[in-house]
């Protein structure tokens, strides 16, 4: 039986079938129950073994070599279906995408947690306090007493009191310091703490906001000195102004809650109104600081005698401008939207040591 | 603080230079707020001589000069009157900045000739108003610089003038002797000591002096003064009025420029009254009773409350004390016979009157800090005596009540204990030599703090002078060890923890995060249940802050009504921070609070855009809680406050602990903040979460079946008014074991519900998940359970099956 007519008439109809029917009609004609092949395949029975098995290995040459092509055509023609398809399925990938909410962590905040950060690796931890104080927290327990003149310099905002209420009244914390005495009382010493939060002042004007924040540092124990502070305060703004050199000025000065007591400045360029740390030859007071007051420490229930240490406190707000170089303290409280996308930073964004305070 | 320079070397022998000298003050203490050096404006010019001069071809009131420089001859044209040769001038070159003229001078030509700089005048200068002519100096060389002629000629002009900083605990810097004392204990030169003489006074003093005994205790323990007969008063010498003027004060009259001139030299606050115009012969510092009206120096009348101390003559109140002179009885030029006082006075007596009356001046703010108590008379001696020699006159002796208080004291220096605390090494001999140059007197370790050093009340006060004679500034940092050893523990409390935890949610979830003024307007903290007098500020700064805030969305909602004007009207503002509930400390607590305006996406081709409603609200409320480790079910209730809208808002809580509210804010409080566009917001008590019973962080172990899942939907037919929680509740309640989670997919209210189901009808779809865990359920299985849950819908509803 010569195959070869036949082979060359069945791979040519596969190729020249234009679309999946045609083709499948190919299929049946060669292959099917009916097909020509399928049938010369069955009288391979009635031949003679010697017969039967030269033809029959060539009929399933014959056979495996048309279901290929079949295959393979087959395969082509629902490429070629599909690439028409696509060539329809045309979309404008220029278009605006779906909206996907995007917010933002406020400045201050995020440098709370930069501040949180940095102090939790040299053990501090997390102190708070309330908002409306006490005078006796705000002032007394901090050797400032009634008349002291450091009182007014305070511009201190004052809650009503009711009639017939002799306390002296109450006032909107002027500073972070209270917490000292709180933590102190509470703790006892040894202790390290900080505490960030909202504080009060009645000023308004280009640089100042009547409510602001501050972080108060704090750490007492048997030998602490200030020379530990100096060191503690280089690493934090070395930390704080991912600078790799800092260097700080410490100022005689005065507080009545600490004694002695020194105005720190940190040594800046500003080089086209840039502000650059840690170079140039210009001096920034940055915080107020010192060693804890005898008095003060008495008023928390520490022992002078056993326990010394210093306290520090930070203008929050003041050291976000700097570090993040936003121009007006009165934009952190107003809200403005566009403000708070330009300076705000992203959820994610937690800052920590491993990974960098600011990404 | 301010004085000049020439003014501190009357106390302090030095060669320092103003550089060292402003360096010291700072790294003291004494921090340097300004310096103005009038010499440096001046530094470029020099002396010339003018050699020729001769009319200008082309004007007539011009001269050509030729002019002899240190850079040689020049041609300068010249419009002055008295330009002429032979006169010696103060030459301005090219490239000089000339002040009093705003001009940097270039290289001119005046109608065709050139001219090669200018010769000032004195107000060219700003040396002074005269602008008749050209300087003529009466000497000096060519070349010269000008500045240097000035300093030997007209110090009084080149007077560097320094602006300190004091802080509260120094007024002894309050006098320039005071400054230079801590000058010279630094070691910049040597403290000239104040001599004072010995005053004989010839006559008895007219007017007697007599303390109230309720004031010798405390408010006036010392009163001294003289009379001075036969003064001449009038302008006081130039050199007084120039010191005087470069520290900002208005020369008066020789009398009264005096006692400025002791205010600020030496710390002594003074007093002259016009003896003429005291009457009854005797002064008497007595407690106001009240009532009495004072007309002050500063032309102001004044109504004095009980208690307040005056200075009174038998015409009425003179005098307030230690505060402010009166106007009746001041010094006139016309003065002739002057009483002098100079006297103690309390710190807090006078600061409280002060304060009381709102009257600012030199002396209240010397005296309520304190002055010397024991230079009250030497003070007044060495006044006498500037007076005898300015004023002439014949002085009488002293009038006097009371005596200096003794304010002897000492404390232990323990100069291990200094370097403990300072963490410097400063040899005792140096903290004793340091304390011993600022005038304390050293018996063994004892130290005695001189009478103008009230502040020093304590040991740790000679640590604090030793360290700042010492600087500061030479410290070196000195690590500090670790608190503990080893990985350190977490150092945030849980509800720190939470505060943050709830901002980087809320944040995530799309919110701008604000911080907004912790007190509002009245009407304000009204709208949010707030604007008792508990939590009213006593002395606001504007009326827009007079309450404590009882809930931040008052602040939100401001902040969104300044972004609206600015044209942004879809808004996702948040605020993490503290509400107040009262005006008692820790009357607060933190609120996580969130409000969304307008639309909850820009318009997009997608059809994103929709107006914001309560469900977005509850679904951010819900994560928020999620966040803080809320239980996965709470109830919700409809018990909200007055700001919400009382039909679409609702309260997420656990029995009486209310957790969050969400839903849209009440139409009139949108009202009044004038918010343009739907509202809705949620307010989360960050604090009323349940904390976890257990803290561990293993997870509890997870049962997985392998069983299919089935999904049967049911809809009913209810009363509008039914709430969906009651349908899902119900339906999970149908079988615990098996139901696995029921879900709301849809709902079917308003006319055309009702149309189809009835009139106050709607219909809720649920989905409800069946997971089975022993065997698979048969259909069988499937038909026993969704018949319990038609059964317990209907009956917990009221409705039914819809058909």
């Amino acid at each position: 039986m010569d195959l070869t007519e036949l082979r060359g008439k069945y791979i040519e109809a596969v190729a020249k079938a234009a679309d999946e029917s045609s083709l499948e009609e190919v299929r049946l004609a060669a292959l099917g129950k009916k097909g020509e092949i399928s049938l010369l395949m069955a009288t391979l029975g009635k031949m003679s073994p010697e017969e039967r098995k030269s033809q029959g290995a060539a009929l399933n040459v014959l056979k495996t070599e048309i279901d290929a092509a079949l295959r393979a055509k087959k395969q082509g023609l629902a490429d070629a279906a599909l690439n028409e398809r696509l060539k329809s399925e045309w979309l404008d990938v220029t278009l605006t995408s779906r909206p996907r909410p995007m917010g933002t962590i406020h400045p201050v905040s995020q440098v709370m947690d930069e501040l949180t950060a940095i102090f939790a690796d040299m053990g501090f931890s997390v102190a708070e306090g309330p908002q409306v104080e006490s005078d006796w927290y705000n002032f007394d327990a901090l050797n400032i007493p009634p008349e002291h003149p450091a009182r007014q310099e305070h511009d201190t905002f004052f809650m009503h009191r009711a009639e017939g209420d002799d306390r002296p009244p109450h006032v909107l914390r002027t500073h972070t310091s209270p917490v000292q005495i709180r933590a102190m009382t509470e703790k006892g010493a040894p202790i390290r703490v900080i505490a960030p939060g909202r504080v009060y002042r009645m000023d308004m004007d280009q640089t100042h906001t009547p409510m602001f924040h501050q972080v108060e540092g704090l750490c007492i124990d048997r030998d602490i000195s200030m020379a530990n502070l100096k060191w503690v305060l280089e690493e934090f703004c070395r930390a704080f102004f991912e600078v790799d050199k800092v260097e700080l000025r410490f100022r005689a000065s005065h507080f009545p809650f600490t004694e002695p007591s020194a105005e720190v400045d940190i040594r800046y360029s500003n080089v086209g109104g840039q502000l650059r740390i840690g170079e140039g030859d210009k001096w920034m007071e940055i915080l107020g600081s010192g060693m804890v007051h005898p008095k003060v420490l008495q008023a928390a229930g520490v022992d002078p005698n056993e326990w010394q240490g210093f306290a520090f406190g930070v203008g929050i707000d003041r050291i976000t401008m700097l570090k993040y170089g936003i121009p007006d303290l009165r934009s952190f409280f107003e809200g403005d939207l566009r403000w708070l996308r330009h300076y705000g930073f992203s959820a994610l964004n937690m800052p920590d040591l491993p990974g960098g305070l600011s990404r | 603080m301010k004085f000049t320079l020439s003014w501190l070397k009357d106390h302090l022998e030095t060669d320092a230079s103003l550089a060292d000298i402003e360096y010291a003050l700072t790294d003291l203490g004494l921090e340097v707020e300004e310096t103005v050096n009038p010499a440096a404006k001046l530094a470029p010019f020099t002396i010339a001589k003018v050699l020729h001069a001769e009319q200008h071809p082309d004007a007539d009131r011009l001269r050509v000069c030729k002019v002899l420089t240190d850079e040689g001859e020049k041609q300068i044209v010249c419009g002055a009157p008295n330009a002429r040769a032979g006169i010696t001038v103060v030459l301005c070159k090219p490239g000089d900045y000339v002040p009093g003229i705003d001009t940097t001078l270039g290289i001119g030509k005046i109608r065709g000739v050139e001219s090669h700089g200018m010769m000032a005048s004195e107000r060219e200068l700003e040396l002074s108003d005269e602008h008749n002519g050209i300087i003529e100096l009466p000497s000096g060389e060519v070349g010269q610089k000008f500045i240097d002629w000035l300093a030997i000629n007209r110090p009084g002009t080149v007077d560097p003038m320094i602006h300190i900083k004091i802080t509260p605990n120094r007024p002894d810097a309050l006098g320039i002797h005071g400054i230079a004392r801590d000058l010279a204990a630094r070691g910049l030169g040597r403290l000239k000591a104040v001599e004072v003489p010995a005053i004989t006074g010839s006559f008895p003093s007219p007017i007697r002096v007599e303390i109230d005994p309720a004031l010798r205790e405390k408010g006036c323990p010392h009163f001294a003064g003289r009379l001075i007969r036969g003064v001449k008063n009038g302008p006081s010498p130039a050199w007084m009025q120039q010191r005087l003027k470069a520290i900002g004060l208005r020369p008066i009259s020789t009398l009264v420029d005096i006692t400025n001139y002791f205010t600020f030299g030496l710390n002594r606050p003074l007093h002259v009254f016009d003896a003429d115009k005291v009457s009854g012969g005797v002064l008497r510092i007595h407690p106001a009773q009240g009532g009495e009206e004072f007309l002050a120096l500063d032309g102001k009348t004044y109504t004095l409350r009980a208690g307040m101390m005056a200075i009174s003559d038998e015409a009425g109140v003179e005098s307030l004390a230690g505060i402010m002179g009166g106007e009746v009885s001041g010094c006139s030029d016309d003065t002739v016979n002057v009483f002098l006082e100079s006297a103690y006075w309390d710190p807090i007596t006078t600061a409280t009157t002060g304060r009381a009356l709102k009257i600012n001046s030199d002396a209240r703010y010397r005296f309520e800090r304190g002055v010397d108590p024991a230079f009250t008379l030497p003070g007044l001696e060495l006044a006498t005596q500037m007076i005898l020699d300015l004023c002439g006159g014949e002085a009488s002796e002293l009038a006097v009540d009371g005596a200096a208080i003794d304010t002897t004291r000492s404390y232990k220096l323990d100069p291990a204990r200094v370097i403990s605390l300072v963490g410097m090494d400063i040899p005792e001999a140096e903290q004793r030599a340091t304390l011993t140059a600022l005038g304390f007197t050293l018996n063994g370790d004892m130290a005695t703090p001189p009478s103008w050093r009230p502040d020093v009340l304590g040991e740790a006060d000679l640590v604090e002078e030793v360290a700042r004679v010492a600087s500061l500034t030479k410290l070196v940092g000195k690590p500090l060890r670790r608190a503990a050893a080893g990985v350190p523990k977490p150092i945030l409390t849980p509800l720190q923890q939470r505060e943050k935890t709830a901002r980087r949610t809320i944040a995530m979830l799309g919110y701008n995060e604000c911080v907004t003024y912790s007190f509002i307007a009245e009407e304000a903290a009204k709208l949010f249940g707030g604007g008792q007098d508990a939590v009213r500020v006593e002395n606001p700064i504007s009326s827009e802050m007079t309450h404590l805030r009882p809930d931040l969305l008052a602040g939100l909602l401001k902040a969104a009504e300044r972004n609206q004007s600015r044209g942004f009207m879809d808004l996702a503002l948040a605020e993490i921070g503290p509400a107040f509930t009262g005006g008692e400390p820790g009357d607060q607590h933190l609120q996580a609070t969130g409000l969304l305006i307008g639309s909850n996406a820009p318009r997009d081709p997608h059809g994103s855009r929709r107006p914001v409603d309560i469900y977005d609200a509850k679904a951010d409320a819900e994560a928020v809680l999620a966040a803080l480790g809320a239980p996965a079910r709470m109830q919700i209730t409809r018990k909200v406050a007055d700001w919400w809208h009382p039909g679409r808002s609702g309260v997420i809580g656990l029995g009486p602990n209310v957790m969050a509210t969400f839903g849209e804010i009440h139409p009139k409080v949108l009202r009044a903040f004038d918010i343009k566009g739907p509202a809705v917001a949620f307010t989360v008590r960050v604090a009323n979460v349940p904390y976890p019973k257990v803290k561990t962080p293993t997870r509890p172990a997870l049962t997985i079946s392998d069983l299919q899942a089935v999904e049967r939907d049911f809809a009913f037919v209810v009363d509008a008014g039914v709430e969906a929680l009651t349908a899902v509740n119900a339906a999970q309640g149908a079988d615990k074991t098996l139901i696995e989670s029921v879900r709301v997919f849809d709902q079917f209210t308003g006319e055309k519900a009702e149309a189809q189901m009835g009139a106050g009808k709607k219909s809720i779809a649920l989905t409800v998940r069946l997971q089975p865990n022993d065997k698979t359920l048969t259909e069988a299985d499937i038909e026993a359970v969704s018949a319990k849950i038609v059964e317990k819908v209907s009956k917990a509803t009221g409705g039914a099956l819809r058909g």
